[in-house]
C-alpha cells in the first residue's frame, strides 16, 4: 500500500487575521486586506495587501515577549506556534519553508550581504526557536513555492525519510518586490480584478501560513466532530509542477505546463475532471496570466468547476500565496460555503470559466489548487476532504 | 507485495549516468577536463567556454550569471538528445542574490533610482532552470531548493519521488552555486 498523506492542521497570518477563523470570518464578510500604501519614498501609493505592523508587534510580543526578529520571522513564528504546540516535534519530522524572497528588504543600502538574507539561515533561525531536529528545507520556486512546498511534504514522506512534516510559506510586501513587478507595469491601477474584462494588474500582498502534514494514524475524532467538520483532515491526493518551455516572465499562450501539471497531478489522484468540486486558481489579474489559466483550464475540461481567485482578498503573496490560497480551499470545504473570486464582474477572458460571485453552500470533496509564476513554472496539487 | 519489493530493490541501483562540474573556470565531464581558462572572472570565464564549446543560443548573453552557470553545465549533459521526459531539480544556498544584490543596487538611491525588469526577473533561484527548460523544450517537472550546503542525499531522495512516481524518466539534478566570482556547479543526470 502506498502511503497515504494528509494534511490535518494549518493556520496563517495576514491582514484579514492572525488565525483561521478571524481570516475565514472577514472572507465570508467579502472584505479584503487591499488597500492603498506608501511602500516607496517619494513614489505614488500603490494598492497592496499589508499586515499593520503595531498589530502584528502587539500579538508577537504578547507571545513572544520582546525578541529580536525580522518582521518576516515575526510572521513565521506567529503562524507555526499553535501548530507546534499540538504536534510534537521528533527526529522524523521535515521542516519545509517556502518563500521567494524572504528577508530581501535588509538588503537596502548595504555594501555586502547580510547574513538574514540568506534563505537557509532564515529557515534554521525559525528552525532553531522551535528545535527542530532535522535540516531545513527550503523551496524557492517563484510563485509556485507554497503549492509546491505541500508536494515537498508529501515526496519527502513517501520516501521514508520523513513520518510527519512542517510547513511554513511567507513573504512580505517590500520596495524591492514592488518595484520590480512595477517595472514590468504589472501592477494595478486599483484593486486587482482576477479574469475581469477590466483587470488590469496585480496587487501585492504579504502574509504567512503554516500547514501540519502526517501520514501517521490521525487523532480517533468523534462523531460529533465529524459532523460538524471541527477537525482538519484531508489527504494530499496528487501534485505537479510542470515547466512551461516558453518564456522566462511571460505566460505561456499555450497553457502547456499548467495544463500538463493539472493532468499530471489529477492522473496521480485518479480523478477526472467532472470530480473537481472546487479550482482555487491562482488568478493575478495581468491579462495575460488570467488568459493563460483559462485556456489551461477549458484544455482539461474543468471549465464548469466552480473557481476563484483570492488575490483580490488577500493581493499576490508570492511564495506565501499557495499555501494559504490551500488552506482557504479547505476552509471552504469545512464550511461548506464556496466564497466569490472578489472584484469579478464581467468575464475578460477568450474562454469561460465557472467564476463564483457569492458566497454559495457547496459541498466540496476534491480541490484543484494551482499556481503559476516566472520562470514559467506551474504548479497543482489535489486535495480530498476525508 | 512482490512488485513492491521489487520496486524497492529497484529504487536502490539509481543510475548517475552523466556528471558535469564548473569551477575555478574549469568544466569538467565525466571526470574528463573539457575546457579550461585563464579567466579571473565568471563573467569571462563563461564568454570563453561559450565560444570554446561551440555552443550557439543567442539567449545565453543575456543571462545573468547563475543561470549561464546552470546553463553551461546542462548543456554539458543534456547535448542535443530528446529530454522531453526529464525533471529538473537544482539547490543552491545563495538562490539568486547574486543578481538580488545588483537590483537592490538599482534601487538604493532615490536619485538613481532605475529599476530594470531585465534584471528583476533574474531576481528568482528558478529562472535558471526556466531557461534550460526553454532551450531543451522541457516541459517537465522541476523544483528549485535552497540548502545551506550541497545535499546530494535530499536531491536524490527527491528525484527518486519524482522517478517512482513515473512524472519523469530522467532528472537533471545538481548544487548550481554562484555569489559574485564565487562559483560551483554540480549537475548529474538520474534514471531508474
Amino acid at each position: 500500500m502506498k502511503k497515504e498523506i494528509y494534511i490535518t492542521d494549518y493556520n496563517c497570518i495576514t491582514p484579514l487575521g492572525l488565525d483561521v477563523s478571524s481570516n475565514w470570518n472577514n472572507l465570508v464578510k467579502g472584505n479584503s486586506g487591499v488597500a492603498l500604501h506608501k511602500v516607496i519614498e517619494n513614489q505614488e501609493a500603490f494598492y497592496a495587501s499589508v499586515i499593520d505592523t503595531e498589530k502584528l508587534d502587539r500579538e508577537f510580543r504578547n507571545k513572544f515577549g520582546n525578541q529580536d526578529f525580522t518582521r518576516l520571522e515575526k510572521m513565521f513564528l506567529l503562524s507555526l506556534k499553535p501548530l507546534v504546540e499540538k504536534h510534537p516535534i521528533t527526529e522524523e519530522t521535515a521542516f519545509i519553508l517556502s518563500t521567494t524572497k524572504g528577508n530581501i528588504s535588509l538588503l537596502k543600502n548595504q555594501t555586502g550581504l547580510p547574513e538574514g538574507v540568506y534563505l537557509s539561515n532564515l529557515a534554521q533561525k525559525i528552525a532553531d526557536y522551535f528545535g527542530f531536529k532535522t535540516k531545513p528545507i527550503v523551496v524557492s520556486n517563484a510563485c509556485v513555492s507554497g503549492v509546491m512546498a505541500i508536494a515537498v511534504a508529501k515526496s519527502m514522506i513517501l520516501s521514508g525519510k520523513y513520518k510527519d512534516a512542517f510547513v511554513i510559506a511567507g513573504d512580505e510586501v517590500s520596495e524591492f518586490v514592488i518595484s520590480g513587478f512595477n517595472s514590468f507595469q504589472a501592477i494595478g491601477t486599483g484593486p486587482c480584478k482576477p479574469y475581469d474584462k477590466n483587470r488590469n494588474g496585480i496587487n501585492i500582498g504579504e502574509a504567512a501560513a503554516a500547514m501540519y502534514i502526517t501520514s501517521g494514524p490521525c487523532e480517533e475524532r468523534s462523531d460529533e466532530a465529524i459532523s460538524k467538520n471541527e477537525n482538519v483532515k484531508f489527504k494530499v491526493l496528487g501534485d505537479s509542477a510542470v515547466n512551461d518551455a516558453n518564456h522566462i516572465s511571460g505566460p505561456s499562450r499555450t497553457g502547456d505546463g499548467l495544463f500538463a501539471s493539472i493532468k499530471s497531478a489529477m492522473a496521480e489522484a485518479h480523478i477526472i475532471p467532472e470530480q473537481i468540486d472546487f479550482i482555487s486558481a491562482h488568478g493575478t489579474a495581468t491579462l495575460y496570466n488570467d488568459e493563460m489559466e483559462a485556456i489551461a483550464f477549458n484544455r482539461m475540461e474543468l471549465q464548469n468547476a466552480p473557481l476563484n481567485s483570492m488575490k483580490g482578498y488577500y493581493g499576490h503573496c508570492l511564495g506565501a500565496s499557495g499555501l494559504l490560497e490551500s488552506i482557504i480551499s479547505m476552509e471552504s470545504a469545512r464550511h461548506e460555503m464556496l466564497i466569490p473570486s472578489k472584484n469579478f464582474e464581467e468575464e475578460g477572458i477568450s474562454q469561460p470559466l465557472n467564476i463564483i460571485k457569492e458566497n454559495q453552500p457547496a459541498k466540496i470533496k476534491y480541490i484543484l489548487k494551482t499556481a503559476s509564476g516566472f520562470g514559467g513554472c506551474n504548479a497543482a496539487v489535489v486535495l480530498e476532504k476525508c | 507485495m512482490r512488485r513492491l519489493f521489487w520496486k524497492n530493490v529497484k529504487l536502490k541501483v539509481m543510475k548517475k549516468t552523466d556528471s558535469c562540474t564548473i569551477e575555478h573556470s574549469k568544466i569538467t565531464v565525466n571526470d574528463a577536463l573539457i575546457f579550461d581558462s585563464q579567466s579571473e572572472t565568471f563573467h569571462d570565464f563563461a564568454k570563453e567556454a561559450y565560444k570554446k564549446l561551440e555552443i550557439s543560443y543567442p539567449k545565453f548573453h543575456k543571462m545573468d550569471n547563475l543561470s549561464k552557470l546552470a546553463f553551461l553545465a546542462a548543456e554539458m549533459i543534456l547535448k542535443d538528445e530528446d529530454h522531453s521526459r526529464t525533471a529538473v531539480v537544482f539547490a543552491n544556498r545563495s538562490s539568486s542574490l547574486d543578481t538580488d544584490f545588483k537590483y537592490q543596487e538599482s534601487i538604493n538611491s532615490q536619485e538613481n533610482y532605475f529599476p530594470s525588469p531585465a534584471v528583476f526577473v533574474y531576481t528568482l533561484p528558478n529562472i535558471c532552470v526556466g531557461e534550460i527548460s526553454i532551450k531543451h523544450k522541457m516541459q517537465t517537472e522541476n523544483a528549485f531548493f535552497v540548502l545551506d550546503e550541497f545535499d546530494e542525499n535530499f536531491l536524490n531522495d527527491y528525484a527518486e519521488q519524482i522517478l517512482l512516481s513515473g512524472k519523469a524518466e530522467k532528472v537533471l539534478c545538481g548544487w548550481t552555486e554562484l555569489y559574485q566570482d564565487n562559483y560551483k556547479a554540480f549537475v548529474y543526470l538520474l534514471t531508474l
